[in-house]
């Protein structure tokens, strides 16, 4: 079992059978990032996301588990996604 | 190219590990992190507090906005009456302005929402997490040294500064939302609230009104110029108004 964080969206457990899949739509999204296709992003994001919340189950709120994937909030911009590859941090100090 | 995914991992976990800092008495570390825990959840309650004040702000724009629609709307019919066709466009082009405006506005009250609802929602886990960890931390200080308690329990300690970054960035993104926000709406509130934008009697080709031309340009104001002129037009008794009357008859010959 994976534990998947989306951010603002609490932690999924996903059979690690789905860890594929899950590697092949974000390989999608960041050739997507790559390209600079904003559209292309809004939709390879919305279907990484989307897998995560329906083949994952919501870990209990009252469960502490650190995350073996984290994935950004879901309204991430193409920019915010750039710049976390950029290394200028899209994640604030 | 690396995964976004585990590009983001990286980013966030460097972020979370420095969440919780540490005691210098590792005895202390504990209630230490209770503590930022505790201070936390205050944070989020304060944040959801600061975007139920912002949704509002904009309700009452909204509310605002509304008036002064029908405001220029009257203004408009009134100045076409008078046969004012000039004003009547300086009113409608105002109007038009202001719809966009509304518009925005709906967009806006709906994501601030659905911010609120998000940060509602992690106030929930945090809040579970917080008092599942007070707990823990009781367990294993009564049973462990405190430098073996500490180990027992680093896993939670981790897993809730994952969860106070994922809060903390969420009421930075909601923060900043609400910032644009203001910022955005800010140039027209102003010409509302100070009553300049339904005041038509400032000089004509004012700067205002040259701003807003340039902005409702291609628009709707021409139709809508077009059907206020035939509809005040017909109801005035001008001399002209026989061959008003024309169409009426034309409309009833097919009977």
């Amino acid at each position: 079992m994976s534990v998947v964080r989306i951010l603002g969206s609490g932690q999924f457990r996903l059979d690690d059978s789905e860890v594929g899949r899950l590697n092949e739509l974000d390989n999608a999204v960041a050739a997507a990032v790559a390209a600079g296709d904003g559209p292309e992003f809004t939709r390879t994001f919305a279907a990484l996301v989307a897998h995560v919340r329906e083949q994952g189950t919501a870990v209990p709120d009252g469960e502490i588990v650190t995350s073996d994937h984290v994935l950004p909030a879901v309204d991430t911009t193409l920019d915010e996604a750039r710049e976390a590859f950029s290394g200028e941090g899209a994640i604030p100090g | 190219m690396a995964g976004l995914m585990s590009r983001f991992t990286t980013l966030f976990k460097v972020k979370a590990n420095t969440m919780l800092d540490k005691a210098e008495d590792p005895g202390e570390t504990l209630d230490y992190s209770y503590t930022q825990q505790l201070e936390m959840l205050q944070k989020v309650k304060r944040g959801v507090a600061d975007v139920v004040t912002a949704k509002k702000r904009l309700q009452l724009q909204t509310a605002k906005l509304e008036e002064s629609i029908v405001k220029l709307d009257g203004q408009a019919r009134q100045a076409m009456a008078g046969n004012r066709e000039d004003l009547a466009r300086t009113a409608l082009e105002r109007k038009s302005l202001i719809q966009g405006q509304l518009q925005g506005l709906d967009t806006q009250i709906s994501q601030l929402e659905q911010q609120q609802q998000n940060l509602v929602d992690q106030e929930r886990r945090l809040s579970a997490k917080v008092e599942s960890f007070r707990t823990q931390k009781e367990v294993v200080k009564a049973q462990y040294s405190a430098a073996e308690a500490q180990v027992r329990i680093g896993e939670a300690t981790t897993g809730l500064g994952e969860e106070m970054s994922d809060v903390g960035l969420a009421l930075q993104r909601a923060q900043d939302k609400t910032e644009q926000m203001q910022a955005r709406a800010a140039a027209v509130n102003e010409l509302v609230d100070t009553g300049a934008i339904d005041d038509l009697t400032a000089p004509a080709g004012s700067d205002l009104d040259a701003q807003i031309a340039a902005l409702t340009a291609g628009n709707q104001v021409d139709a809508e110029l077009a059907k206020l002129k035939a509809e005040v037009g017909s109801g005035t008794p001008a001399p002209e108004l026989g061959q008003g009357a024309a169409p009426a008859e034309a409309q009833e010959e097919p009977k």
